[in-house]
């Protein structure tokens, strides 16, 4: 690990349990880490929770999704574009920058690319639907 | 093109999926046999992936033989068991067969079934699956490599409208719609209100015209099942009332029939529902009784005829 990705994992790992996936989405999800979750998903909680809000792995634990969503609405000082990006489809995790700096792969701009096959998005995220 | 695909272009007549039983051992004239109870009912059934975290026939051996024997297969494609590679080659495999419909899922996780000691894998989720199929389908593997010609897919996915986050489901569901799911097989939930919330979310956003959305029905046979499913599927609540309604009948395979029909009556009568998701877990003839209670024909008349089912919308 470099210099820059030990500063960032000495950082985020008591405060967020950073996993050091080198792509970082924390600002997207309610600054909460979805790698995580025990099946690390990136795009929202699995159909497992348990009814108390727990989860379908850990059942001491609460849903990392669960958390991650309702700090995305609450959460003071966001900012709103924070919040409207919790419903973006986050693209698949490229394995090759764990254990990178994500802040690093930030500005050389490293973890916005994605497959050539990824169809990029097309459509304005669903936020407007509402139970 | 599928007689699933066929029915989601014409947009608003009635969908029957089923949860095809699972294979361990056997020749295709007993899987034949298994079949016969609930496939005259349905458009396609499940070839599903290790239910539950447990080793089966592999869902592509599952799809094929069901070619084999006259009914239209879905191809479950789950994240726990398989990278993304192989869940590529698995897509495509099934589609050199002619398997066009595909269900999209995250998959329980490995801890739900009987080799918790198992990797799990998770190389992608639910949502990036549906857009990675959407990719094959559009011609091309995730890493940009032309596929010529492009398989001809049908691709659904999944939702549990019942577990929480409960505001945010709609919206998850809205999620996997963009990403290009077609159909939606519900979780079975044992909380009409909450179903009825989600429905009716897509609904008045328009999403049930671009997706059919099907909720799931589990034709129990007593409170057993209904026990089994609280305590021990994730993500499944089953209220004590419901429990208790059936478990203190003088007859409960009679009760249980008939919270089975009002769940099913209550399903369809919400705009945005296109159909159901049955799973036979009675395995006593019930289905073509539920099916004439509700009015729906077997799949050859609605084929052969006009599908008249009155949805409600």
């Amino acid at each position: 690990m470099g210099l820059i990705a030990t500063i960032e994992h000495v950082i985020k790992k008591p405060i967020w349990d950073c996993q050091m996936c080198g792509q970082c989405v924390l600002h997207d999800t309610g600054m909460t880490c979805p790698m995580t979750c025990p099946k690390t998903l990136r795009n929202g909680p699995c159909g497992g929770v348990r009814e108390d809000g727990n989860c379908e792995v850990k059942p001491e634990m609460r849903c990392v999704w669960v958390k991650a969503e309702d700090r995305s609405r609450n959460l003071p000082l966001m900012p709103a574009d924070w919040r409207e990006h919790f419903n973006n489809l986050r693209p698949p995790v490229d394995n090759r920058l764990k254990g990178d700096s994500s802040w690093k792969n930030a500005i050389s701009g490293r973890d916005k690319e994605t497959p050539p096959g990824w169809t990029p998005e097309t459509e304005a995220p669903a936020a407007e639907v509402e139970a | 093109m599928s007689r699933l695909g066929e029915l989601l272009d014409r947009g608003n007549e009635l969908i029957i999926t089923g949860e095809a039983p699972v294979i361990d051992g056997g020749t295709l004239a007993d899987y034949e046999a298994k079949l016969a109870e609930l496939a005259p009912w349905c458009d396609a059934m499940n070839a599903t992936d290790n239910t539950s975290a447990h080793a089966h026939a592999s869902n592509v051996a599952m799809a094929i033989a069901m070619q084999r024997v006259g009914v239209e297969p879905i191809l479950q494609v789950v994240c726990r068991d398989k990278n993304r590679i192989a869940q590529q080659a698995d897509i495509m495999g099934a589609a050199l067969h002619g398997v066009e419909n595909i269900c999209c899922l995250t998959g329980d996780d490995v801890t739900a079934g009987d080799e918790p000691e198992a990797r799990r894998v998770f190389d992608l989720d639910g949502p990036q699956l549906i857009r990675l199929a959407n990719s094959l389908k559009e011609g091309r593997y995730l890493s940009g490599r032309k596929i010529d010609p492009a398989p001809s897919l049908v691709i659904g996915a999944v939702e549990n409208p019942a577990t929480h986050p409960l505001d945010y489901r709609a919206q998850r569901a809205a999620k996997k719609i963009l990403a290009g799911a077609r159909f939606l097989q519900l979780q079975i939930c044992y909380h009409p209100d909450r179903l009825e919330a989600f429905v009716a979310a897509l609904h008045a956003n328009g999403f049930s015209k671009r997706c059919a959305i099907l909720p799931s029905i589990v034709a129990v046979k007593g409170a057993g099942p209904l026990k089994f499913m609280h305590s021990s599927v994730p993500g499944i609540d089953v209220p004590a009332a419901v429990i208790s309604r059936v478990a203190d009948a003088a007859d409960s395979a009679e009760e249980a029939y008939q919270l089975v029909l009002e769940q099913c009556q209550h399903a369809l009568s919400l705009p945005g529902v296109r159909g159901l998701h049955l799973t036979d877990f009675r395995k006593d003839s019930s289905m073509g009784r539920l099916c004439a209670d509700l009015g729906i024909r077997p799949r050859s008349e609605r084929e052969s005829r006009a599908n008249d089912f009155a949805l409600a919308n």
